[in-house]
């Protein structure tokens, strides 16, 4: 039997099944549970600290694989209520985890590559795990609205999870999203609204609205509900060690926008460790950027353990957070781990979505792409080791991001006669 | 050069429960030293034991975030707004 136990403060007042405590994760300063997301002593993230030391591993096990195929099946290791797979959500998770051959032999990669394609969540991208944490959190503090600031891929998650509680769903994205996000966040039926700015200025504008009187009832699921919200990443790492057989792969390659969904993997890994349901060997976790939003990638080359923000300029915009929450620990975790941080031009993720595509017969929204295209440009470096089982992220669907892919069309026009298609050389 | 500080609900503590403040400074570092004055224990908050901004504090003056301008040496012109943000928000 293994456990683990986290000591805790404070005196939480709602139900959210293990979650214990808020705690800072810079200094460590402990509050109890609420709508709270930064450390009122030095501004550090706060982050869930669990009590799970009644868990005996195997009766864990065999809970977890009793359970329903989404992420409920790990509801004993998230800040939610046991009963939580009988309310009305969207029921992420459980996506498929592809073992990439095709993919692997075009790269060279020989210890086994899988593509954990969370394509496949509801509204087609990862942001259903994370925004499904936060919807108990803001029913366990009562708010009846759910809002937050938007790429595209959370609007989406946000206005389908708001939709299927009942509740009011106002989100607010930058001005120029890519048309398909638009509208697929749009048709949930809840309010949204364009920032005329980039992505840090539509956060800047939720972080203020906060403390205003007129985002009173609003739960952000990414500013105010953050800690809950941001646990639902640990889902993916549970996942994937699960789908592999209770087993840790040696490589993963993550894509960055805040950072967050990197480190809470490193959590989770963390966490099926200490609780004895994989065996405890090294791991590493490789973070990818677009070169044309990479603070986190040019402070892990240059040596910084602080990330300085830039202005984003990509494709890749579901990953355009040029000020990066968490990019300070993820550059700590890549290089506890032994990984990197690296990142890939447009030009390379592009090429690396059509890759996937032609091998693998998975469509990639540009993320995917990053992801890929760093995976090359990492075993090229030697800084991945072909011979080990690598996991990439696929953390969306490439029908979101058509754009990118614009200039892909017609092998050929031909008239509807046998010679026309002889003529055309696709016999 | 007198400013209004947007103070984020975490500092309320220390201005009484007021969201915005005045405050007196031609630089970000003097409105900050002049906003201790007023507000005993603010300062230690925002700044770290260097005296340098904490890493997770944004700070706009107007709308420019310092860390792209002069930083705690960023010019706070008469009437402009300053604001606190924190910066452990947004994306996943």
């Amino acid at each position: 039997m293994a456990v683990q136990t986290v000591a805790t403060s404070g005196s939480p007042t709602v139900d959210l099944g293990p979650a214990a405590a808020l705690s800072c994760r810079e200094c460590g300063h402990r509050v109890p549970l609420g709508p709270v997301f930064a450390c009122e002593e030095c501004f550090g993230p706060l982050e869930i600290a669990y009590d799970f030391s009644a868990y005996d591993t195997e009766e864990l096990r065999k809970r977890i694989e009793d359970g329903p195929a989404n992420i409920w099946r790990y509801a004993p290791l998230l800040p939610v209520p046991a009963d939580v797979a009988d309310k009305p959500n969207i029921n992420p998770g459980w996506t498929k985890l592809v073992k990439a051959d095709n993919l692997a032999r075009e790269l060279g990669v020989t210890g086994g590559l899988y593509v954990k394609d969370d394509s496949g969540n509801p509204t087609h991208s990862f942001k259903d795990r994370v925004v499904a944490q936060a919807l108990e959190a803001a029913r366990a503090f009562g708010f009846t609205t759910l809002s937050c600031s938007s790429t595209g891929n959370l609007a989406g998650a946000v206005g389908a999870a708001a939709a299927r509680a009942g509740l009011r769903s106002c989100v607010f994205i930058p001005h120029d999203l890519e048309q398909g996000k638009v509208v697929m966040a749009a048709v949930y039926g809840g309010e949204l609204v364009g920032i005329e700015g980039n992505y840090d200025d539509v956060n800047r504008f939720c972080s203020e609205l906060i403390g205003d009187p007129a985002g009173e009832g609003w739960g952000f699921v990414n500013v105010n509900l953050r800690p809950y919200y941001a646990e639902g990443s640990k889902t993916l790492a549970y996942e994937i060690c699960e789908q592999l057989g209770w087993r840790l792969p040696d490589q993963i390659v993550v894509p960055i926008a805040s950072g967050s969904q990197l480190t809470k993997i490193d959590k989770g890994l963390q966490e099926l460790i200490g609780l004895g349901l994989v065996e405890d060997k090294p791991y590493k976790i490789f973070g990818a950027q677009a070169e044309g939003c990479s603070p986190v990638s040019t402070a892990f080359k240059a040596g910084h353990d602080v990330v300085r923000p830039q202005k984003p300029n990509t494709i890749a915009k579901s990953l355009a957070i040029g000020n990066p929450a968490d990019g300070p620990y993820v550059l700590d975790i890549a290089r506890r781990t032994g990984g990197a941080v690296e990142d890939v031009t447009d030009e390379q993720v592009v090429a690396a979505i059509k890759l996937l595509a032609r091998t693998e017969g998975i469509f990639a929204e540009t993320a995917g792409g990053v992801t890929v295209g760093v995976t090359r440009k990492l075993i090229e470096s030697g800084a991945l080791d072909p011979a080990k089982t690598t996991v990439v992220l696929n953390t969306g669907d490439g029908l979101k991001t058509l754009d990118a892919v614009a200039g892909t069309g017609l092998t050929a026009t031909i008239r509807p006669t046998l010679d026309s298609f002889r003529e055309a050389g696709l016999a | 050069m007198s400013v209004t500080v947007r103070i984020p609900t975490i500092l309320r503590t220390y201005t009484g429960g007021q969201a915005e403040v005045a405050a007196e400074g031609t630089t970000l570092a003097e409105v900050i030293e002049d906003l201790e004055k007023n507000h005993t224990g603010i300062a230690a908050r925002v700044l770290d034991d260097q005296g340098k901004l904490r890493r997770f504090v944004n700070v706009y003056v107007n709308d420019d975030d310092v860390r792209f301008e002069q930083g705690l040496a960023t010019v706070t012109p008469d009437g402009a707004g300053v604001s606190i943000i924190p910066a452990v928000a947004g994306g996943c």
